[in-house]
């Protein structure tokens, strides 16, 4: 092979090396040593003593994390469902070339712009009865009005959904925007030509080509619900007790304020097994060779 | 021009071995008042030619603080001090990142002078690693003169006064117990009741030693339906107030009482009210001649050679009589030491002191569970957990004692 040919080929990947090697190291290497450390009986700084599986024993004894699991439960299910149900519905109505798009489409994606901690600040005072809504409506007249979900221990939780649906729904919405103006118009036209009426059009032939961006939106909005730590914190610092404790904040709370960094590893690990449980199928499913099709 | 190079050089040469006499501290008392406190300790050393390069962490009752140490000495660079709270003392102790201080305590004649009770946090392995600040005590009541002084009220002595004075105050309009629903809030009540239900020995032992027996017992129980009664007396918007909210409450005459640390006074003295004029302050009925405790404490870390002379000046300055008496005043804390005068304090701190002195000879001296000093952080956040939700009204009293002896077992 010509010396220029041999160029072309490795060149690209001389170039992508150093940051293939420091991914290797510090993402895939320190996961495999926080993997090490939920099997030692570190407590406040990382110790070697090995324990084999008594941390994780240890983690599905506690309440506490039973709570953060079924918070992620139901979080996870409202964040995903309802984003992506809001972000269709939004793009959908935005494509049918309305006048203001121009004006719309960036108002709807600003709250993606802002902080976790922004949003959860933000919200924590909106959704506070003495300050936010149920004040101000009560102000207006309506004394009967009450609206304190973030101080109750059971609703509390749906208050985190609010805040974190308002963050991400604009930018699900343009995702599925760029799908519905990359859908061929002749499609479309052959459809209505065929005497579909508008629902079944939607229906039975644009959400179905849509396809690739519900999973891309699932991929996006599952591991940004079981990442979610910034937004619990600010807007409920893990709600009225531990109502609003997920995952994320249960691990930081166990590893670094209660030196309990054994079961802490433990619970990041296990949080590591739900991401790779959503994410390794999708990627299986990209990197498969489809029939026809040069990979 | 030579003679100018000279001058030059020796003046650099004395800056550069004045630089060697620095601290660096790392702390969290970033409120007015904290920063005012440690001014007084900033000009004492640098009065003896010390400088203080100031490292404050915001926040938290000392969390962010203690991450960002955690990182500082794992890349061996800890700082000369940090404030830092009872069992993490003990922590870092183990860990052996600690100086050996116990040349100026001999000197000082530390031993001595400092309760045995805050020493158990002070000494590693018999060393002195810690040079104690201060001692809040947690079991007090602080409460509005005037609300007291119309309805006719006296002071509580035991845990049914203190319901009928509850009572009073709720019925004439007032909020009862001004009071934060955040979980180390609701476990400073928790400190008191138990003290007060089951005395200093049962509080020793189910707190301290953490006995299953006493954990699990019927007092405790008693303790947990307190609590519940306590719960009745607090207004509907109490979830997340943050604790010096909860003084104002009582400082503007919207609320009875405030059951707080004494660190609450220097809210008091802010607004200007006078101990016994404006505001009151008493024990928690029942817990008369005990005190539950915390201690800031400054730790010495291992330093290099260069360090260590402005470290040894640091930690004498810290317990010096003139310091502790200054530091207190205006933390509204009692002196680490037993034998500064009280002249200067004012009647809500005399009293501090000269119960602290009972206490101590008594040994009734105990540390607080609530702010980590009965057990370590682990099971302090377990009892946290349990006390928490059983105050929010997840548990019923039974519950919550099962409760609190697995989530005590599981955190050791």
């Amino acid at each position: 092979m010509t010396s220029a040919a041999w160029w072309r080929d490795t060149l690209p990947r001389l170039v992508l090396s150093p940051s293939f090697v420091l991914v290797l190291i510090f993402v895939y290497g320190f996961m495999a040593y926080s993997g090490w450390l939920s099997m030692t009986d570190s407590k406040m700084l990382p110790s070697n003593g090995f324990v084999g599986w008594e941390n994780y024993e240890r983690l599905f004894r506690l309440r506490h994390w039973n709570t953060a699991i079924n918070n992620l439960a139901i979080f996870g299910t409202l964040y995903i469902g309802i984003c992506t149900l809001l972000g269709l519905v939004l793009a959908i109505f935005l494509d049918q070339k309305i006048r203001g798009e121009g004006l719309i489409r960036p108002l709807m994606l600003y709250p993606m712009a802002l902080s976790f901690i922004v949003t959860g600040t933000a919200w924590k005072w909106f959704l506070d009865p003495g300050i936010g809504i149920e004040q101000i409506v009560q102000s207006w007249g309506f004394t009967e009005f009450e609206f304190r979900w973030i101080k109750d221990r059971n609703m509390a939780i749906y208050t985190v959904v609010i805040a974190a649906v308002w963050q991400s729904s604009g930018f699900v919405m343009a995702m599925f925007l760029a799908g519905l103006r990359g859908i061929d118009g002749e499609i479309l036209k052959a459809a209505q030509i065929d005497g579909a009426s508008n629902i079944k059009l939607y229906r039975r032939v644009v959400i179905p080509m849509l396809r690739p961006i519900f999973l891309s939106a699932f991929v996006v909005l599952a591991h940004m619900a079981i990442k979610s730590y910034d937004l619990v914190i600010a807007l409920t610092n893990g709600g009225p007790g531990r109502a609003t404790e997920l995952p994320a904040t249960f691990m930081y709370s166990y590893t670094f304020t209660r030196n309990q960094m054994g079961v802490g590893a433990a619970s990041a690990v296990i949080m590591l097994m739900t991401i790779a449980a959503v994410i390794v199928p999708y990627l299986y499913s990209e990197l498969r060779s489809k029939p026809g099709e040069r990979v | 021009m030579l003679k100018k190079l000279a001058l030059a050089t020796a003046i650099a040469a004395s800056m550069g071995a004045n630089a060697a006499d620095q601290v660096e501290v790392l702390h969290w008392w970033t409120s007015g008042g904290e920063a005012a406190a440690l001014n007084v300790l900033k000009d004492d050393l640098g009065g003896n030619g010390v400088t203080w390069q100031d490292m404050p962490v915001a926040g938290g009752g000392g969390e962010g603080a203690m991450t960002v140490l955690r990182a500082r000495v794992t890349a061996n660079n800890a700082p000369t001090a940090a404030q830092m709270l009872g069992f993490d003392i003990q922590d870092w102790g183990a860990q052996g990142a600690a100086a050996d201080l116990n040349d100026v305590a001999a000197a000082e004649g530390w031993d001595a002078v400092v309760p045995a009770a805050l020493q158990r946090f002070s000494k590693y392995d018999g060393k002195w690693i810690a040079a104690p600040v201060n001692v809040h005590s947690t079991n007090w009541v602080w409460a509005n003169k005037a609300i007291f002084d119309e309805l006719g009220l006296g002071m509580p002595l035991n845990f049914d006064q203190l319901v009928d004075a509850l009572d009073a105050i709720q019925a004439a309009g007032y909020t009862a117990l001004a009071h934060g629903g955040q979980a180390w809030q609701d476990a400073t009540l928790f400190d008191s009741v138990v003290l007060a239900t089951g005395g200093v020995d049962f509080y020793r032992k189910a707190m301290i030693d953490l006995d299953e027996a006493a954990l699990g017992s019927d007092t405790m129980k008693m303790a947990f339906d307190r609590m519940a009664k306590l719960r009745s007396y607090v207004d509907d918007n109490f979830s997340g107030r943050d604790w010096n909210l909860a003084s104002s409450m009582v400082i503007n005459k919207e609320a009875g009482m405030q059951i707080m640390g004494d660190w609450a006074k220097g809210e008091f003295l802010n607004a200007g009210q006078t101990p016994g004029e404006e505001f009151l302050c008493f024990r928690f009925p029942g817990t008369a001649g005990a005190v539950t405790f915390n201690s800031d404490q400054f730790v010495m870390f291992a330093v290099g050679d260069d360090r260590q002379s402005a470290q040894g000046q640091m930690a004498k300055a810290v317990l010096s009589p003139s310091f502790q008496s200054a530091f207190n005043v205006v933390k509204g804390s009692v002196p680490a030491r037993t034998d500064v005068s009280d002249a200067d304090f004012d009647a809500c701190g005399k009293k501090g002191m000269r119960d602290l002195a009972d206490a101590n000879m008594n040994g009734s001296l105990l540390g607080s569970m609530a702010h980590g000093h009965a057990a370590p952080a682990a099971v302090k956040n377990a009892v946290y957990d349990v006390v928490t939700a059983h105050f929010n009204g997840e548990f019923s009293s039974d519950d919550a004692v099962a409760e609190l002896v697995a989530a005590v077992a599981d955190a050791q």
